[in-house]
């Protein structure tokens, strides 16, 4: 689907269903990323007519003036030491194009960067911490982690609008059919925008060098129609039965998980590490690593440094009864 | 005033001495000699290159396939982070001054650099910051026992640097040795300018100064408007780390900006000083396979003076991802596009100079060929990054790596070998092996395209730069076995290249005083060059000396050059 490109381009999708592993920048399916593809586009034609110009002359010369055998290894070429004509030409020509890439170079700029929101916005906030991403949804009062979930719009009526910031080092939003990379600083508010014109899962990275586990800081955006976006929201924003004081819940709570994660309507308040309050709910974990699956959680819970060597959580040492009851407890969390 | 115009006298036979260990030590050791202190600079650049290389096959080799696990996450980080540390600070950097030393006063007709013992205090700074620096493989874990070398990159940016996320020393280390070295690199450019200011041999105006020393004293100006930014952003960070300072400390209020804005103000004018010494040897080496003087002679200074000027004023295109203004977003694309203007005017003079020429096809000029192609790709890939919106989607992808890869190699280090091998009949009195030079030039060009190209396709398909594995299926596979493929081919051009060093040095036929029928001072005195350079101080009258030596009827001062 990612591969059909332009005519794709407006077509709307069925929510969910694909999802954009091959994270082309010439295969937008966002505003930004697609002005700033117009803006690469524009770019690599007139560098590489500037290539095939001056390649041509380099190699002509080198072809044209190399040293063939027979030559008279005496006889010096006529000594020529410049020509002020030809150096200004060659000055002038460059400047002119300078000045073309600059005024479109601003144009996009302006464009990307001080957009105004469209009539539906959803704001967000998105908390780079070492190595997975804190999302937070002010209006619904809803905290998830590593997966995105936004509405599209094939209309581009509507938009996301992220406020990005860290909660330890340096991180980077990078998605790139949605848009180019913001910096996600601590003691900083940063600002980007997307407004995904298919349904789908739009995968990206963290792309500041942030520590041991930069490389599997992976991002997925899950774009979904409208209905199915509330329909998401709904589920999130409820606190699960907090009735249910099942075996797994009770081991969930005597361990110290709860100094590190959210579950709502428990003990767990920790806000070190993701919410886990509908972990079932998401395709996947440590940061979009591994797929979401009992057997991977299980693997996960009793030892993430065998998964993910040098994460911050810790290996809690479980024996057999107690992981099993942790890993179905939180295999219920939808 | 007279010219060179008559042969000079015979040299007085050497007395040969007794070999000794203890008294070789000491005359590498105590020399103040320029030409032995030029040496050890490049031979332990060449070192400092070969550690740093065979981290960057390691990398590759993690690569070459997707979920590659040959050394572990923290390691790979140490390797990226020390590999790119050595080779600014620990090939780059050394290879200015050993280029410096060696051959500012050979061609300037004086005995020694302006300031003999400043300069080895130049060199064993330099050598004691990388040996701190290395150090840290054993010292780094510090008393917490975290870890072992540097992990937070070469540009090392805040708050990744600070106590709560690097514990250990090895942090410390880094400051340290960099800061070391940059204290030699100083030195070592007040050096450069003192020489080329005031022991001009009679006659050389600033006008007849070859282009060589024109460049390399633009080049040691830069060093002392750059390099003291970061030295007084590593004493900031030190501070933090153990007076609790917090300048860049951001759970104490510090900024994590400030010092991105500090390492780059140093950090784009390095990359000039590194590229330099290639743009200051392909203005020597081509006219003289090209047997013309070199095109429009004042404009190349002058496009090397606009350069270092404009390169101070661009540093935050390596920050459009920061979040700054529309306005911050647009001065420094437009700045930095600006660059290409002078470093157009350079390619195109060089190939003006080739242009009516009779090309003498020797490894030097092959290298300075293959850079004018390789520099073109890495500047018209640099206007592409210097355009912001493109740059949102570009920066810290593997495009970034291929892109400075291909100015850092196809040009700084192919302009090296370029000057390494013109000059290496000068220094060690032989020929270095032509056919084997030749072999290793065309692999070394295979390979590094084989290498780099595709790295720039693998960034525009998102892949981001600093990563030590990577999933299937992203559509990266392709590109990045092919990469680490072509690492093979340049680790035999480098292989044969050190072969062809040692052996020659050896065993490589005599070369004479000058082989390829220069131009420039250093070609008048014999191979090696006597520890006093000159019997008699030269005297020229135009900025070819030898040139109007060899024609007597055809002289260059005749047209006022």
């Amino acid at each position: 689907m990612a591969s059909s490109g332009l005519l794709a381009f407006f077509q709307v999708q069925v929510p969910g269903a694909a999802e954009h592993r091959v994270t082309d920048i010439f295969k937008p399916l966002a505003t930004p990323a697609a002005a700033e593809r117009d803006v690469a586009w524009f770019t690599i034609a007139v560098t590489t007519l500037i290539f095939i110009v001056v390649a041509g002359l380099i190699v002509y010369t080198i072809v044209r003036f190399r040293r063939r055998p027979g030559d008279d290894l005496h006889q010096e070429p006529p000594q020529v030491y410049g020509s002020n004509q030809i150096e200004l030409a060659w000055t002038v020509i460059p400047i002119l194009i300078v000045f073309v890439l600059i005024g479109v170079t601003a144009r996009v700029v302006w464009s990307v960067e001080n957009a105004s929101p469209p009539p539906s916005t959803l704001h967000l906030k998105v908390i780079g911490h070492q190595w997975w991403w804190e999302v937070q949804y002010p209006d619904y009062g809803i905290t998830t982690a590593n997966e995105i979930h936004v509405p599209f719009s094939a209309d581009g009526k509507e938009a996301t609008y992220l406020e990005l910031s860290s909660a330890d080092v340096a991180h980077s939003f990078w998605v790139p059919q949605l848009s180019g990379k913001t910096d996600l600083i601590p003691n900083r508010l940063n600002y980007m925008w997307i407004d995904p014109r298919q349904g789908g899962v739009y995968v990206g990275n963290c792309a500041e060098y942030c520590g041991t586990q930069h490389a599997n800081m992976l991002l997925r955006v899950v774009a979904e129609d409208r209905s199915a976006f509330q329909a998401w929201a709904q589920g999130q924003q409820k606190a699960l039965a907090s009735s249910d004081v099942s075996a797994g819940r009770a081991a969930f709570e005597s361990l110290s998980c709860i100094n590190c994660h959210v579950i709502k309507g428990t003990k767990a308040i920790g806000k070190f590490g993701p919410d886990l309050s509908h972990l079932a709910s998401r395709s996947t974990l440590a940061a979009g690593m591994i797929t979401n699956t009992p057997e991977n959680l299980k693997k996960w819970i009793n030892d993430p440094q065998e998964v993910k060597p040098g994460c911050l959580m810790p290996s809690l040492k479980l024996g057999g009864p107690e992981l099993d009851q942790l890993v179905s407890y939180l295999g219920s969390l939808k | 005033m007279a010219a060179i115009d008559q042969p000079l006298p015979a040299r007085p036979a050497t007395i040969r001495e007794e070999f000794s260990w203890s008294a070789g030590l000491y005359k590498w050791v105590a020399t103040v000699d320029h030409k032995l202190l030029g040496l050890m600079y490049i031979v332990s650049a060449l070192v400092f290159l070969v550690i740093a290389g065979i981290m960057a096959a390691v990398m590759r080799l993690q690569l070459a396939f997707p979920n590659g696990h040959i050394v572990a996450p923290d390691t790979y980080n140490r390797l990226f982070t020390m590999h790119g540390t050595t080779m600014v600070f620990f090939l780059g950097m050394p290879m200015v001054a050993g280029f410096s030393n060696y051959l500012i006063p050979l061609m300037i007709g004086a005995r020694d650099m302006a300031f003999p013992r400043l300069n080895a205090f130049g060199f064993w700074m330099f050598l004691f910051g990388g040996i701190l620096l290395y150090f840290s493989y054993i010292g780094g874990s510090g008393l917490t026992g975290a870890g072992s070398a540097p992990d937070v990159g070469w540009f090392a940016y805040a708050p990744l640097t600070e106590k709560p996320f690097s514990p250990g020393a090895s942090t410390d280390y880094w400051i340290l040795g960099i800061f070391t070295a940059g204290i030699g690199t100083i030195a070592s450019a007040i050096n450069v300018i003192a020489t080329a200011i005031s022991m001009r041999c009679p006659g050389m105006t600033l006008a007849r100064m070859p282009v060589f020393v024109w460049v390399m004293v633009i080049d040691a100006w830069l060093i002392l408007i750059a390099v003291p930014p970061l030295t007084a952003a590593q004493i900031m960070l030190a501070y933090d780390r153990f007076l609790g300072a917090d300048f860049f400390n951001t759970q104490a209020g510090g900024s994590a900006v400030l010092w991105q804005h500090f390492f780059w103000i140093f950090g784009h004018p390095e990359v000039y000083i590194l590229i330099f010494p290639a743009f200051a040897i392909l203005s020597e080496v081509i006219p003289v396979f090209s047997r013309k003087p070199l095109f429009g002679r004042p404009a190349m200074v002058a496009a090397v003076i606009g350069i270092g000027f404009i390169s101070l004023g661009v540093w935050a295109h390596h920050m459009f991802a920061v979040g700054m203004t529309a306005w911050s977003n647009t001065f420094f694309a437009a700045s930095s596009m600006l660059v290409g203007i002078p470093t157009g005017i350079k390619i195109f003079n060089w190939t003006a100079t080739m242009f009516g020429g009779k090309l003498r096809m020797d490894t030097p000029m092959l290298y300075c060929c293959a850079f004018l192609l390789q520099f073109l790709v890495a500047g018209l890939t640099g206007i592409m990054l210097a355009v912001s919106p493109f740059d949102w989607q570009l920066h810290d992808s593997y495009f970034v790596v291929a892109h400075f890869h291909f100015t850092l190699i196809g040009g700084a280090v192919f302009g090296i070998m370029a000057g390494l091998y013109y000059w290496f009949p000068k220094v060690s009195g032989r020929m270095y092996n032509e056919r084997l030079a030749k072999w290793s030039f065309w692999s070394f060009v295979i390979g590094f395209n084989l290498t780099f190209i595709p790295l720039h396709f693998a960034g525009m398909l998102g892949m981001p730069r600093r990563i030590y594995t990577y999933p299937v299926g992203r559509g990266w596979e392709g590109y990045n076995l092919a990469a680490s493929i072509g690492v093979i081919f340049q680790i035999l051009a480098v292989g044969m290249f050190a072969w062809n060093v040692i052996y020659s040095c050896v065993k490589g036929k005599k070369a004479g005083d000058d082989p390829w029928d220069g131009w420039t001072l250093e070609w008048s005195t014999s191979s090696p060059p006597p520890e006093y350079n000159f019997e008699k101080v030269p005297v020229v009258r135009s900025g070819r000396p030898l040139w109007d030596l060899k024609h007597p009827q055809d002289p260059d001062w005749k047209f006022g050059q």
